[in-house]
């Protein structure tokens, strides 16, 4: 397989080279020989997808085509979609088509993009593994025995497996980074509140943050292009000016100041990420990139601050899954608090339950002071020591995670394990800063190696311009996994 | 013993916004179940709130009204619990940080002034409804009214007594509709009040254990639950044993309270700030141009109405119970009525019929620009006051916009005073002639004694005789 980006479906598309309706077919043809292998779609639906084909043939046809008319997607099962299965990976929304569309979703139609289908998640996104969901776990297409990361492993697999040439994803914790760097993608989570949430299923709402999931950087921009903007129906969404993504993407490296922070660097990174991640700096500095190294001092009080805020906020979120206007009813119970008790029972997974009853206790009477307040103090020191390292670089280059893709089922009789995994990839989030994965290369195990890149609020334009010219001087990006 | 009552109130108003506080969907009331719901209100999957600017408004125009602070930052919490008729699984209300703190509110009881002072006032969001009927065995949910805009205001417990309580909730209803921030409607649950009552010995500092009584909707029912309450309250203490605290309700029809949930099965709500909404920020210039808006209050104009029209501060207190009767009684005025006539006939025949009718003023069908002009012919004895009584009547049954009402009626119905020294004078001495005992009381000193003869020269006038006139003449003769 040769990775086709979606500049260059773009391109095809308006040279007419290619029809929206031919490149449906091709994909879906992709879909239905390998997603078996895969699962990383939970719906896929040919009549849908080849209408809305049609219909961007048509408004190519009339003269009405924007750049990405016609060029496929493919949405993580978070953002509703008006007519489409909405589940979030759980039997909880097992039975549920969203009659609304979120306004992602909205945006990508609006785009003229295609919906190729919905992509398997960790159920509610909570997982690093997407192990935890009730379609069950999405295969690595670099090597099947391992997991694809999570939250979004559905989108990251579909990507890098060429079952779609971009997705949507979401990042609460590292659910766009860390699976992007698992599948040897680029993914960035954008500033907090870039990205309307409005229709886009919570988990923790002061984290949660859409983005783009692609082979490369300039597809990342022109993506973001189409999910960004302010937007009325959602409080916490920001009236920042429309940008151009995309307008850096050339700008020279030179003059750059990359910052490394000494904590991603330590104790606990393996040897063969750190060398992928070394080889990498070494790239940006041939490009022209000064290395400073700075220190982020809390980075490890970013696992516990963040394993408190984000169930608090869970509990509260999956509080209207109920079972009384929709989804999961259980069949069997008694009395109304037994319906509740039984339908939660049966509708949530072992890990939505575990961040439930977390964040049930954190906010309890008693405990809230010492738990949530607490959490809260350090999310604001760890945001400060964000902003003290931007006074000395314009980006800050380093690990996504401490290590390549684990095997399936490797963690999960450790949640803790698994949480530590996230070490690199939190603080972000808490602090609601934009970051992102680029391919870097790959682990002694084969599996890809993913950098991260930390960028100031708003910095978006000039990480992906970082990324591109990365991606003009290496070909990580163009790997594809043989399947 | 002697007992000393404390009552505190809790009054959920429901703010007059055409749409819902935190959604697009309108606010009124009596459509189809579930027709009014938007996304956010049945709670769907990625549904987002977003702040209803008017009904933050409103919470700004009371927060002044009352003279309490109106904080430049709140914020809303999310309020926790499991109930079918609430769709997210948790309400959003402020918890913390409220959006008005302090103030007070004036309250009379049998003439004596009293200051009620208030904790707070904070935004939330209405739940929707559950509907038993109809299922058999099962309920029906109604979301029409979840994400309805309340102020939930929260006095101190600085009542004493029934009266008390009721005196504040008319108070602050009349503050509320004043002001338009409630449409005032008790029976729609626009206007809804959480009593909470305790009993102590009197002398004794520490307040009692409370019972709370949730949600009664009409002052006639405050006024019954609370004695009843105090009423279980006193003799459960005084039997031996000790009140627990607990949330009850009123059944009207047998006058009693009875106890929904104990302090034992109370829920942890689990508060936080709600991470979708960002922390409401009130500018000071806002503020200002609300204050700027503010409607001339109840209090200020009593001061008014005494200074500048001379009535007494009973007559001011009554006529400002509502604005729409304020208006009419200065309308009255300003149509050339004596200020204390005026006064006189709106708290009098005008209220009574209103009350009688079941009417409010807006509703009455004699304009104050026509009760002016019936005034004034008693101002100038055209017609006395009794018989401006039964004019009043004919033009209540005909309707009267137009001043000229009551000068026609007098004109067609031969209504006019006698006024004519003679014609007064010969009924006088056949009155006269009829009664020498009265006579005689009268020049022994009984002064009264002539006063009946008034009447029954009134009555041989056919009531057109002025009864002044009538009294001096009669004074004269026997003299």
């Amino acid at each position: 397989m040769t990775v086709r980006t979606l500049k260059q479906l773009s391109d095809l598309l308006a040279a007419g080279k290619t029809s929206a309706v031919e490149l449906a077919q091709d994909y879906l043809a992709r879909i239905d020989a390998l997603n078996p292998t895969l699962n990383a779609f939970i719906t896929v639906d040919h009549a849908k997808t080849l209408a809305e084909a049609q219909a961007a043939d048509a408004a190519r046809a009339a003269g009405n085509a924007g750049l990405l008319t016609g060029a496929p997607i493919a949405h993580k099962d978070i953002f509703c979609a008006e007519g489409w299965k909405t589940s979030c990976g759980s039997k909880m929304l097992d039975n549920f088509i969203s009659p609304y569309d979120s306004t992602v979703v909205e945006k990508t139609r609006a785009a003229g993009l295609v919906t190729l289908g919905r992509l398997n998640m960790d159920e509610f996104a909570m997982g690093s593994s997407n192990e935890n969901s009730f379609y069950g776990a999405v295969k690595n297409p670099w090597d099947l025995q391992a997991v694809p990361g999570g939250s979004s492993g559905g989108s990251a697999a579909a990507v890098a497996a060429g079952l779609a040439p971009v997705a949507t994803g979401t990042d609460t914790g590292g659910s766009i980074r860390q699976p992007a760097a698992f599948c040897g993608i680029t993914g960035i989570k954008p500033t907090y509140g870039i990205v309307s949430r409005y229709g886009m299923i919570a988990y923790a709402s002061s984290l949660d943050q859409g983005g783009p999931l692609a082979h490369t950087a300039e597809d990342c921009a022109l993506l973001l292009n189409v999910m960004a903007g302010f937007d009325e129906r959602d409080a916490t969404s920001l009236q920042h000016d429309k940008e151009d993504y995309a307008r850096d993407l050339n700008q020279p490296l030179a003059g750059l100041r990359v910052g490394l922070p000494r904590e991603y660097f330590a104790e606990g990174l393996a040897a063969d990420v750190a060398g992928a991640i070394d080889a990498a700096i070494g790239e940006l500095k041939k490009l022209g990139a000064a290395v400073v190294e700075i220190s982020l001092p809390n980075t490890k009080l970013a696992i516990p601050s963040y394993y408190v805020i984000a169930p608090a906020e869970a509990s509260s979120n999956l509080s209207r899954f109920d079972g009384v206007r929709y989804g999961h009813r259980a069949a069997q119970y008694e009395g109304l608090n037994g319906m509740y008790e039984q339908t939660r029972a049966e509708g949530f997974g072992t890990e939505v339950k575990r961040r439930i009853l977390t964040g049930s206790y954190v906010l309890s009477h008693g405990y809230y002071d010492a738990y949530y307040l607490q959490a809260q103090k350090i999310r604001r020191i760890i945001a400060n020591d964000f902003q003290a390292a931007f006074a000395q670089c314009d980006v800050i280059a380093g690990p996504v995670a401490p290590n390549t893709a684990w095997n399936l089922g490797e963690k999960n009789a450790d949640p803790v394990a698994m949480y530590l995994e996230d070490i690199y990839t939190l603080g972000v989030n808490l602090a609601g800063l934009p970051g992102m994965s680029v391919p870097v290369g790959f682990g002694n195990n084969g599996r890809p190696v993913g950098m991260q890149l930390i960028g100031n609020y708003f910095a978006e334009a000039r990480m992906l311009n970082v990324a591109h010219q990365y991606q003009q001087v290496t070909d990580w990006h163009n790997k594809a996994p043989a399947l | 013993m002697k007992w000393e009552v404390v009552i505190g109130l809790e009054v959920h108003t429901q703010l007059t916004t055409q749409s819902k506080i935190f959604s697009p969907a309108s606010t009124a009331f009596g459509a189809a179940p579930n027709t009014q719901t938007a996304v956010v209100d049945i709670a769907l999957p990625g549904a987002l709130p977003v702040m209803n600017k008017a009904a933050v408004e409103k919470a700004i125009q009371f927060g002044l009204a009352i003279g309490g602070k109106v904080n430049r930052r709140s914020v809303f919490a999310r309020k926790n619990y499991f109930y079918p008729d609430l769709p997210k699984g948790y309400q959003i209300s402020q918890f913390e940080l409220p959006v008005v703190e302090g103030g007070a509110i004036t309250i009379n009881v049998d003439g004596v002034e009293k200051t009620i002072n208030l904790t707070r006032a904070h935004l939330e969001e209405d739940a929707g409804k559950s509907v038993h009927e109809d299922f058999h065995g099962q309920s029906g949910i109604d979301l029409n009214r979840a994400g309805t805009p309340l102020l939930e205001i929260v006095s101190e417990p600085e009542m004493r007594s029934a009266a008390e309580a009721v005196a504040y909730a008319k108070a602050l209803y009349s503050l509320v509709t004043w002001i338009g921030i409630c449409d005032g409607n008790m029976q729609e649950g626009s206007f809804r009040c959480d009593v909470n009552v305790s009993v102590r010995p009197f002398g004794q500092a520490e307040f009692g254990t409370r019972r709370e009584i949730k949600n009664l909707n009409s002052f006639k029912f405050i006024e019954q639950a609370v004695h009843a309450e105090v009423r279980y309250q006193i003799e459960l203490i005084e039997d031996g044993g000790k009140v627990q605290q607990a949330t009850v309700l009123f059944n009207p029809d047998t006058g009693e309270t009875r106890a929904m949930r104990s302090k034992e099965d109370a829920h942890d709500y689990r508060y936080f700030p709600d991470p979708d909404l960002p922390p409401l920020v009130i500018g000071e210039d806002w503020i200002e141009r609300v204050r700027g808006e503010l409607p001339e209050l109840p209090a200020a104009m009593q001061q008014r109405f005494q200074s500048q029209y001379g009535i007494p501060a009973y007559d001011a207190s009554t006529l400002t119970a509502s604005k729409a009767l304020a208006a009419f009684y200065e309308a009255t005025v300003a149509a050339g009525a004596d200020a204390k006539l005026a006064s006189n006939w709106i708290m009098g025949d005008v209220s009574a019929t209103l009350n009688r009718e079941e009417k409010d003023i807006t509703a009455s069908p004699v304009s104050a620009e026509a009760l002016a002009a019936l005034i004034k012919r008693v101002m100038d004895n055209t017609i006395n006051n009794k018989t401006a009584k039964d004019v009043l009547k004919k033009m209540w049954e005909s309707g009267a916009t137009d001043p000229s009402v009551a000068d026609t009626i007098i004109e067609r119905d031969g209504l006019k005073q006698e006024t004519d020294t003679g014609a007064i004078e010969a009924i006088v001495d056949a009155v006269l002639a009829a009664n020498p005992k009265a006579i005689e009381e009268y020049r022994s000193g009984k002064e009264k004694a002539l006063n009946a003869l008034v009447g029954q020269v009134m009555k041989g006038s056919g009531g057109k005789a002025n009864p002044a006139m009538a009294l001096e003449l009669l004074k004269k003769k026997v003299g």
